[in-house]
């Protein structure tokens, strides 16, 4: 799960983490007493769930409340990678010496926390791993100690000379870790972390994403969630208990199982046509998870076809049948619909589809053809 | 023939008084697998279709002389469960559950770390010897007694290539799913070290998916020391960056772990990658040739 940067520098500020003082506005009339309040020139940032806000034009700097204002009609409501900006940062601006990037995550090859800290900070830092990797410098973390002062001091030395900076910046990237730590972080960064003119080290930026496997024991995380940040489909979806992706194909897919989804999609892709989307209905799908997935499906006009391909194991192909031919009758399904059912319980849904008037196929093969000769003609 | 389980394979069932614990305890048993015990604290005493239930794993232990785990344990308190057949002298764990937290598996495998037991998964199907035992909840029709052996990241995409596979009348010696999380305990490497070994192996098939590295790590350790024949499929090409493809682990993050990365690795150690899962079905054919 993602929050938005003022979310993630509430937990900052709670570990201690300097965050330069701001406040969350809705409308540009807020917008400006927030500028009066803190004092110009101030940051005005978009808050929403994407990279490059700053290129988008979703970050300015106003050196009057006024000016505020008027930037904050500018960037409230406009749209940034498809996803609309219903509120802003106010924040005090710095002026900047230095920018550095701190992160952490957690290393599948060694399954252990990683630090990583680069002098190179205020640009994409992945285009930094890309490009220049000898600029990041990185340490594993034993998770039975955690990180320990000599080992922040070991990387902070490499990217500040000045003792009390680096000693500041040690602190920080050891709350930092803490922060990860104790919050179920899948992500947590720093970047830009700016010293000032005058030697502060400040968090400037913050981004913080919750590993959702935790969200039921970091439960004052799992309320920042905001539901109108989110695409809407896959908003609804999860709440339903399915796992589902919007792209921008044809071909509707509902599948048991992120692999075979995937994999169905691909499919979909080999034989020349394009998915409209990755669901996963999971293990043990009920009726009423069915009918879930073809309302959600059924709302993407780009739909041609929707195609089933159930590997019945957990999941019993009667209980899939029962679903799509009740989300037939209640949604009104006036797209064709191509379906293979195999696996547990394949013969009593196939009998149920066949006294609706609906016809199931053996192979994944047979059935992801049939869907693409129907969006073909 | 087979790997890690058999007929001699002893399965206490963590969790076993809950609906998923009791249904599969039952469907296990009904496939041949010995199951012995079942353990749910506060349920010691109590029956599960005629299977014991015991307090603690380390009775069942005691007891049943059972020496493989399987947890049907809720996600809050499974890495307990998972320290607790460790601690009582389990050699296998099998984690069926999913939604553990990462950093809760992150200290597990530390803990693991320390002593010679294995844990697959979590949030995996579990371990199939065809004919002899099944630990986990893979429905074990499809299977079919032979020499193949599977190596999966998915579950249901394993049941698709194991049933093709045995359609077209070829075997499995044993078909391991391995989980959707980005930290398990049982990856690639370690399947193929022990089909290497295994005098009833003769081919291994890699069915892996977007995130992470594991399928390059595998691609290394083939070329340097298997001399079996391995085919693969990958399982994501058309899949977006940044987006979690239902499981945790299939994530495509940093612009790494992505399909065609796999694909490229595992060609460059010589090992044919199906275009599509009904190809897979071929590329065996051919190299059991």
């Amino acid at each position: 799960m993602k929050v938005h940067e003022y979310q993630a520098k509430e937990i900052f500020a709670k570990y201690g983490i300097p965050v330069p003082t701001g406040q969350v506005a809705q409308s540009p009339q807020e917008v400006r007493q927030a500028a009066a309040e803190i004092g110009c020139p101030v940051m005005i940032k978009s808050q929403v769930h994407v990279g490059g806000r700053g290129k988008a034009g979703g970050i300015k700097m106003a050196q009057t409340p006024e000016e505020a204002e008027t930037l904050g009609a500018e960037i409230l409501g406009m749209k940034i990678k498809g996803l609309e900006v219903g509120k802003v940062l106010v924040t005090q601006a710095v002026d900047i010496d230095s920018e550095a990037y701190l992160g952490v995550i957690v290393d599948r090859r060694s399954q252990k926390p990683v630090v990583m800290v680069s002098a190179a900070g205020g640009v994409d830092i992945e285009e930094v791993a890309r490009e220049t990797p000898e600029k990041i410098h990185k340490l594993t973390v034993d998770p039975l100690f955690g990180l320990l002062p000599f080992q922040a001091r070991k990387l902070v030395f490499r990217i500040y000379e000045d003792p009390k900076i680096a000693s500041q910046a040690a602190k920080i990237l050891q709350k930092l870790y803490r922060a990860f730590w104790e919050c179920d972080a899948s992500l947590i960064e720093i970047n830009p972390l700016v010293v000032t003119s005058q030697g502060e080290v400040w968090a400037v930026d913050a981004k913080f994403n919750e590993d959702d496997n935790a969200l039921f024991r970091q439960s004052w995380i799992a309320q920042m969630r905001d539901r109108q940040a989110e695409i809407p489909e896959e908003l609804e979806a999860r709440e339903k208990g399915l796992s589902f992706v919007k792209l921008d194909g044809t071909v509707g897919c509902v599948v048991n199982g992120a692999g075979l989804a995937m994999g169905t999609m691909d499919l979909i892709k080999h034989y020349g046509g394009e998915p409209a989307n990755f669901l996963d209905i999971g293990g043990s799908s009920s009726p009423e998870k069915v009918t879930a997935a073809m309302r959600i499906l059924l709302r993407d006009a780009n739909v041609k076809v929707v195609l089933f391909n159930i590997f019945g194991g957990i999941t019993r192909c009667d209980d899939v049948a029962n679903g799509l031919v009740s989300a037939i009758k209640e949604v009104g399904v006036d797209l064709p619909i191509v379906i293979r059912l195999t696996g547990t319980n394949a013969d009593e849904g196939k009998e149920i589809l066949r006294r609706n008037d609906l016809v199931a196929v053996d192979s994944m093969e047979e059935v992801v053809q049939k869907a693409i000769q129907m969006v073909g003609a | 023939m087979s790997i890690l389980v058999d007929n001699q394979t002893r399965v206490v069932v963590q969790g076993i008084t809950g609906r998923d614990g009791a249904f599969h305890a039952q469907q296990m048993a009904q496939y041949g697998t010995k199951v012995v015990a079942g353990v749910t604290p506060g349920k010691g005493g109590q029956e599960v279709a005629g299977i014991p239930v015991y307090n603690t794993v380390w009775q069942a232990a005691e007891e049943e002389k059972a020496n493989t785990s399987v947890l049907y344990v809720p996600s809050a308190f499974a890495s307990d469960a998972i320290y607790e057949a460790v601690d009582a002298g389990i050699q296998l764990v099998v984690c069926i559950t999913e939604g553990i937290p990462t950093l809760e598996m992150v200290k597990v495998m530390q803990y693991l770390s320390a002593g010679q037991a294995r844990l697959i998964g979590p949030n995996c199907p579990g371990i199939i010897t065809p004919g002899q035992a099944k630990v986990g909840i893979m429905p074990g029709h499809i299977f079919q007694p032979g020499r193949v052996g599977v190596l999966s990241r998915s579950g249901t995409l394993t049941y698709e290539v194991v049933y093709q596979l045995t359609q077209a009348g070829i075997g499995q010696s044993t078909s391991i799913g391995l989980g959707g999380d980005p930290i398990i305990g049982f990856r690639f490497v370690d399947g193929l070290e022990l089909f290497e070994a295994d005098p009833e192996t003769d081919v291994v098939v890699l069915i892996g998916e977007i995130g992470g590295t594991d399928e390059e790590e595998a691609a290394d350790y083939v070329s340097q020391h298997v001399s079996k024949p391995v085919v693969a499929f990958i399982a994501g090409l058309t899949a977006p960056p940044g987006k979690r493809m239902g499981h945790a682990g299939a994530i495509i993050s940093g612009g790494s772990g992505t399909a065609e990365e796999k694909i490229e690795a595992l060609e460059a150690a010589g090992i044919p990658v199906a275009s599509k899962p009904a190809d897979i079905v071929g590329l065996v054919k051919k190299a059991m040739e």
